[in-house]
């Protein structure tokens, strides 16, 4: 069975498909915006995208634009296994960070060597297109 | 007294073989795990009047009713989601029996996740369901996965980090799970790693997800189990030993969300913590006086989060807890996972470790407690969870 295993195999990387619910943020990260939803009555920041605010349930909220900077808050080196089209990388960071709006986001550190990486390394958002609608949220040692 | 305690019974267990590979469909290894449990149980499959399963099983109820002999079933559910949802099963099946919705409930769960077994290129068809991912992700994975954050064990390595982070939890104490369930799994034969292993053998084993290493993870495998519950009553006019459901708890908490919610909320806010709490308020009873644990190990580290979870030890201490042969079935502080569970006997999402903790109340385990009468038995700290409490009956 392992000819069949090899022939269903996802071979691209995966991309994200916006929906209703999220597609604001993927067109402020194609112009190189990292915006998250934020609480128009709390002042709550949060992600992932929801049409409810989870501290005060209200419906009420914009989509605002956050510094993009952050620290580690942990993280794992994946050495495999993993997708193929990731093999090539490997050993890769994961992380995810704590951004200074409050809200938790998974991502990974660029040029950034995994024996390098150290819990509350600080890091900002940097913006890198993978496909004609989608731009991914990485980051950067800052 | 909780309205459902004690009216409950487990009275059947079946399974098939478990192997790194059988090339048998799920729907045929759950048929032989439920006749098994029924022939166990002295019960023809024809008595069974409810069912309950994983959501994302395979074999569904149809499947079943075209084997069962077009039985009256009265009632039916699933339960989400993942292994969170190991447990939560024999909830269901015991409220229902409490409720009287029904008589005799049929518990199962059957998988071929041995690496080889794809019978196709839907996630649901075998094998690493990860392997098999959309090119365009609608869903939370899309958070996740165009990063290369792919497979549950990169996840479940960014929370053990976390809990190394917190409370200074170590590879060694890591190691000391894999090798104590290891150690029952050498004396279970129908165990599928049966090899001997240290704990320089843990540290020698390759990362899979660091801090994650091979002997930290899982196995991969396939095979089929099955349980028949009935009433308390019934249970004394059957063969075995009946295992009384004597406490019950369904929980949810912060991990409903992936990531992102999860570490936005401190520890205690997970779903495992929340069942903690809720199934020694029901019972009455306290830590000290279970005799066996059974918990969801799909990682080493969560064997640890568990014990503080469920309330062994204080939070951050279930590292120490687990040294020096902590969970050994002879001599330990907590037998635990006594057939070697999902890192050493198979991966049936959990559920394998109900046959264990019963086999421990019928004092049948290959490494078996003395006096064993009271054991909890767990669902994954992912959410939705829930436990259930087992009792030896009369």
């Amino acid at each position: 069975m392992s000819d069949l295993r090899e022939s269903v195999i996802t071979q691209t990387r995966p991309l994200p498909q916006p929906g209703l619910d999220n597609v604001e943020f993927y067109e402020a990260a194609k112009r190189g915006e990292l915006r998250f939803q934020r609480c128009s009555d709390c002042g709550a920041w949060r992600h992932y995208p929801r049409p409810a605010c989870p501290e005060c349930q209200s419906r009420n909220f914009s989509w605002e634009l956050a510094s993009g900077r952050g620290r580690v808050f942990t993280w794992a080196i994946v050495h495999g296994p993993t997708l193929p089209a990731f093999r090539d990388e490997l050993p890769y960071n994961v992380v995810d960070v704590l951004l200074d709006e409050g809200v938790h986001f998974q991502s990974q550190v660029l040029d950034c060597p995994p024996d390098e990486i150290y819990a509350e390394m600080p890091v900002e958002a940097v913006f890198v297109p993978a496909s004609e609608d989608i731009t991914l949220v990485k980051f950067r040692r800052r | 007294m909780h309205p459902v305690s004690d009216k409950a019974a487990i009275v059947g267990i079946g399974q098939t073989p478990f192997s790194k590979g059988l090339g048998r469909s799920e729907y045929d290894m759950a048929v032989e795990a439920i006749f098994g449990a029924c022939d166990d149980a002295g019960i023809s499959p024809r008595e069974i009047d409810g069912l309950v399963r994983f959501d994302m099983e395979t074999t569904d109820e149809e499947n079943l009713l075209a084997v069962l002999g077009n039985p009256v079933i009265r009632y039916q559910a699933s339960t989400s989601w993942g292994g969170g949802g190991s447990a939560s099963v024999l909830v269901h099946a015991a409220v229902a029996i409490a409720a009287g919705m029904a008589d005799t409930v049929l518990v199962y769960r059957s998988r071929a996740r041995g690496k080889k077994s794809v019978f196709g290129k839907d996630s649901k068809l075998g094998g690493r369901f990860w392997e098999r991912m959309d090119p365009m992700l609608p869903g939370m994975n899309q958070w996740h996965v165009p990063h290369g954050l792919v497979t549950p064990f990169q996840e479940m390595a960014m929370i053990t980090r976390r809990h190394m982070l917190d409370y200074g939890t170590t590879e060694d104490q890591l190691a000391e799970v894999a090798v104590a369930f290891r150690q029952h799994a050498m004396r279970n034969p129908n165990a599928v790693m049966r090899q001997p292993m240290t704990i320089q053998d843990h540290h020698d084993s390759r990362f899979i997800a660091e801090p994650l290493r091979l002997f930290d993870c899982n196995i991969e495998t396939d095979g089929a189990v099955a349980l028949i519950v009935t009433r308390a009553e019934r249970a004394r006019d059957l063969p075995q030993t009946p295992a009384l459901i004597h406490a019950v708890a369904l929980a949810t908490g912060s991990h409903h969300g992936r990531l992102s919610t999860m570490f936005g909320r401190d520890w205690d806010q997970h779903g495992a913590a929340r069942s903690g709490h809720q199934i020694w308020e029901r019972s009455g009873l306290r830590p000290s006086e279970i005799d066996a644990f059974f918990c969801y190990d799909f990682f080493t580290s969560f064997v640890i989060i568990a014990l503080e979870e469920y309330g062994f030890c204080p939070r951050g201490e279930g590292g120490a807890f687990v040294e020096d042969g902590g969970l050994l079935w002879e001599g330990g502080r907590l037998p635990t996972n006594t057939h070697g569970g999902q890192l050493s006997e198979a991966f049936i999402h959990g559920v394998n470790n109900h046959l264990e903790a019963v086999r421990q109340i019928r004092g049948t385990s290959t490494s078996q407690v003395p006096g064993a009468e009271l054991v909890l038995s767990v669902g994954a700290n992912s959410d939705p969870t829930g436990a259930v409490i087992l009792r030896k009956g009369p």
